[in-house]
């Protein structure tokens, strides 16, 4: 038994190793498959479903879906791109997004996941949730109207910082995510340092007084769409 | 007050070994003594097991048989399901709340009585039905219902409200209820006659691989709704590397318009035992466990004692009917209000003491289960099969039913017919033998499979009853002409928006958006565009959703658009003027007009 496992994605012959998902093997080989909830380092979570693609004809998420030998994956087909853009879309209605003073603005991975599709406003009609804010804690602030439930802060919590200070509580529309005290954030033992302010896609957990720092033009998504540093180049594939 | 709860938490972690994998029914207790798990009791119950807060919290706050706010000692759940609403059901609850004086989802002011909506209660053959704590009452009507208010505000007691048993085993003394079975046809696998112990024993004089090979040769597939096969199952099941290995019943019976489980659980509970045992057998596992719904807790001290008296009879425990080494026992694990978790790794996350939400597959059950063990789930009904697959043969179960589909079915059939109940039946047969035979006139649509069946038509009605055809878990819900079968589609939704975990988006927000869209053409403000909308978006939900219940939510839509598509375009309109119809200028200027106290100039009304 050899230690590579070949599969075909879009066509494209790649390598990977046993154990990859199916986004780990298209990453290392220089194909970015969209994604939301996954984070490098953080157990995959399966939730937001911007990576489906379709595996031997049937959907699959890439960042739970190990990868098999002779696996025939399709990533970029009109029917993805059209699944993915619709459920970006939905994030989007979902929650109240408002991008232009937002501080994660220009590195908000959701909004850079949007400009990368091509979506200026979502077709579907917005829901105006009622949802909380909790400034409570001197350092950290939880906007739960930006919050796509992705649940990287708490696997992160969980995982890395060894707290579980986040969990999901609620279910369907109700879902929320919660904290480790009786209401407030700041009843946690949460820390400024903790690796879980540092994974949210978008600007629900954010540090207090840092925003704006960087000025426009010089955000993490100004010149290069999100999934460029995945991606090669045209010429060397 | 809280020293009182201190301790009483304090006791109930200890009788279930301070063991966080044992949180359901702690606070199942909990809710049960105290009305609520309230936020002290939420931390009381952490330190007690070891788990964090906001961990018992998640799971509190995902079943609806839960609550972190005190409800009354009566708990008053009104069935919601469509078939209730057409046998008088808004009538009930106009009733209920006038004569309480509360809305639902309110508790009295003496913190007496709560009152709440629940969706299928499986009585859709009695309906409308309600839940009174673990109490059913059946047949309701607004007198009855005010009836029952007037009882209970005298005495408080729902045991007193059953004043007529119901036939058969509900009439048991650990039963003692007003429910009946409504056993319409009997079949020779579910209602043929049965004596303890005669599957079992000719599976335990086979060996394991023989009873797999059995079952794969009866070619038996699962009765939940799915259809895999249940002999391969059990391979993959066996053959997964791990010591340890569990048997579990779904009897977490929730799809709306099914009550067949309930009767088998009320009737034929020895043959699911039976089954389970051959099935722990085959797989070689030594424990079973019994995921039972809330709705049915009723049934619990029969089922209970039914176990008691199988280990008596040597058919449950150890060296099962002189079998050497050959051990196994079955425990009953209760749910607490959750459809999801009829979806099987969301089953085993509950039976983990978790929240209801699907498990990332793979790995599948069968490599990792619960306690991430090699695990077998069927449903209550397959397990019945296996029993009587092991007693008749393999070959005399595969004579019946059709080629892909052997066997036979068991359907709930309710709604507009004159016969609801339950039919065993063979597969293969038409719908339109099925209508006949139920006594439905005057048929417009069919729900085949509950919500997250089908909706078809006239032009489908000569389509058998099988896995390849018209596939069905059970439900079967008639609509006669007089139905609005866009409103049958909008409760379905109104039930997965409701029921979705709430996990994956397309499920979470796709639901409500499918919902919100058909409403709107309901109303008479679609244009033409909005079908295409509705199935680019139902599509979206079916394909991206992670797991069964997500895949098939947006079906309530996606089928009426399919076979019911001449209403909906009589309800959309082109736009005129090109103005969109689905555009209510008043009601967007509503709060402007409220907020300045006049009229927009432009748009009076």
């Amino acid at each position: 038994m050899s230690d590579t496992i070949t599969l075909t994605i879009d066509g494209r012959k790649i390598q990977g190793e046993p154990g990859q998902t199916i986004l780990e093997a298209a990453e290392a080989a220089g194909v970015y498959i969209p994604r939301l909830c996954a984070f490098e380092g953080l157990v995959p979570h399966g939730s937001c479903r911007v990576c489906t693609v379709m595996v031997n004809g049937r959907p699959q998420a890439a960042c739970t879906q190990p990868i098999a030998e002779g696996m025939l994956v399709e990533n970029d087909t009109a029917q993805i791109l059209a699944i993915r853009r619709n459920i970006i879309d939905m994030l989007f209605v979902e929650g109240n997004h408002f991008c232009m003073f937002c501080e994660k603005s220009g590195n908000c991975e959701l909004q850079a996941l949007a400009y990368r599709f091509g979506i200026t406003a979502p077709k579907y009609p917005y829901l105006f949730p009622s949802r909380d804010v909790d400034a409570s804690h001197p350092d950290i602030f939880i906007d739960r109207n930006r919050c796509v439930l992705c649940g990287r802060c708490v696997r992160a919590s969980r995982d890395l910082d060894g707290k579980n200070v986040f969990e999901f509580v609620g279910r369907g529309p109700e879902k929320r995510v919660a904290v480790n005290a009786e209401a407030r954030l700041v009843d946690t033992d949460i820390d400024v340092t903790d690796k879980a302010l540092d994974v949210c896609p978008v600007g629900a957990l954010l540090k207090k007084r840092v925003g704006y720092a960087v000025p426009v033009g010089r955000r993490l998504y100004d010149h290069k769409r999100i999934g460029s540093d995945i991606e090669q180049p045209a010429t060397t594939k | 007050m809280s020293s009182t709860l201190e301790s009483a938490v304090k006791e109930i972690c200890r009788a279930c070994g301070n063991d966080r994998m044992r949180m359901m029914d702690i606070v199942r207790a909990v809710q049960e003594k105290f009305g609520c798990v309230d936020s002290q009791a939420m931390s009381l119950i952490a330190k007690e097991v070891s788990v964090h807060r906001v961990e018992v919290e998640s799971v509190v706050s995902f079943y609806a048989f839960l609550s972190s706010q005190p409800k009354g000692k009566v708990v008053i759940r009104l069935c919601d399901d469509i078939i209730d609403e057409m046998k008088g059901g808004r009538k009930v609850a106009e009733a209920l709340k006038d004569k309480l004086g509360i809305d639902f989802g309110e508790t009295t002011a003496d913190g007496r009585i709560s009152l709440e909506h629940t969706p299928c209660i499986g009585m859709c053959d009695q309906a409308p039905a309600a839940l009174i704590n673990d109490e059913v009452v059946t047949y309701l009507s607004a007198d009855s219902a005010r009836d029952i208010i007037d009882k209970l505000q005298s005495h408080m007691d729902p045991k007193k409200l059953v004043s007529r048993l119901g036939d058969g085993n509900n009439a048991h003394d650990l039963v003692r209820s007003m429910v009946h079975n409504s056993i319409r046809k009997e079949g020779p696998v579910i209602f043929g006659t049965m004596a303890p112990g005669d599957g079992l024993r000719k599976a335990l004089a086979m060996s394991p691989q023989e009873v797999i090979r059995d079952v794969k040769t009866s070619r038996l597939r699962g009765r939940g709704g799915a259809g895999f096969p249940t002999g391969m199952k059990w391979e993959f099941t066996r053959g997964a590397p791990g010591d340890d290995r569990f048997v579990i019943c779904n009897a977490d019976e929730g799809e709306p318009g099914t009550f067949k489980d309930r009767v088998i659980l009320t009737e034929r509970s020895d043959l699911m035992f039976e089954g389970m045992t051959i099935a722990g057998y085959a797989i070689g596992a030594d424990t079973g466990i019994i995921y039972l719904r809330a709705e049915y807790a009723y049934l619990r001290a029969f089922l209970e004692h039914a176990l008691a008296e199988r280990r008596k009879a040597g058919l449950l425990g150890k060296n099962i009917l002189g079998k050497h080494g050959f051990d196994f026992d079955i425990r009953i694990q209760m749910g607490a209000g959750a459809y999801i978790c009829g979806e099987e790794t969301a089953l085993i996350s509950s039976c983990e003491g978790l929240r209801g939400d699907p498990k990332n597959r793979p790995p599948f059950p069968a490599q990792k289960g619960i306690y991430a063990k090699p695990t077998v789930v069927n449903n209550v009904e397959t397990f019945c099969c296996v029993a009587r697959i092991l007693e008749k043969g393999p070959g005399w179960f595969a004579e019946m039913g059709s080629e892909g589909s052997t066997g036979t079915k068991l359907l709930s059939i309710a709604g507009d017919c004159s016969k609801p109940g339950v039919y065993e039946v063979p597969f293969g047969i038409t719908l339109r033998e099925m209508l006949e035979m139920c006594g439905a006139k005057d048929t417009l649509a069919v729900q085949m499979g509950g919500a997250s069946g089908v909706m078809v038509g006239k032009a489908q009605f000569d389509q058998t009853i099988c896995y390849d055809d018209l596939a069905t878990g059970g439900s079967v819900m008639v609509f006669d002409q007089s139905r609005d079968v866009l409103a049958v589609a909008s409760k379905f939704m109104d039930f997965f928006i409701e029921e979705s975990c709430g996990y994956c988006t397309p499920c979470r927000v796709g639901n409500p958006l499918l919902k919100e869209r058909l409403d709107r053409i309901r109303a008479g403000k679609g244009e033409p565009g909005d079908l295409d909308y509705l199935q680019d978006l139902g599509e979206t939900v079916t394909i991206a959703s992670r797991c069964g219940l997500g895949q098939t939510s947006a079906r309530p839509v996606l089928s009426t658009l399919a076979n019911f598509r001449a209403i909906y375009e009589r309800l959309v309109k082109p736009a005129v003027d090109g103005l969109q119809p689905a555009f209510d200028i008043h009601a967007a200027l509503a709060d402007s007009t409220e907020i300045t106290g006049r009229e927009s100039v432009h748009f009076q009304r």
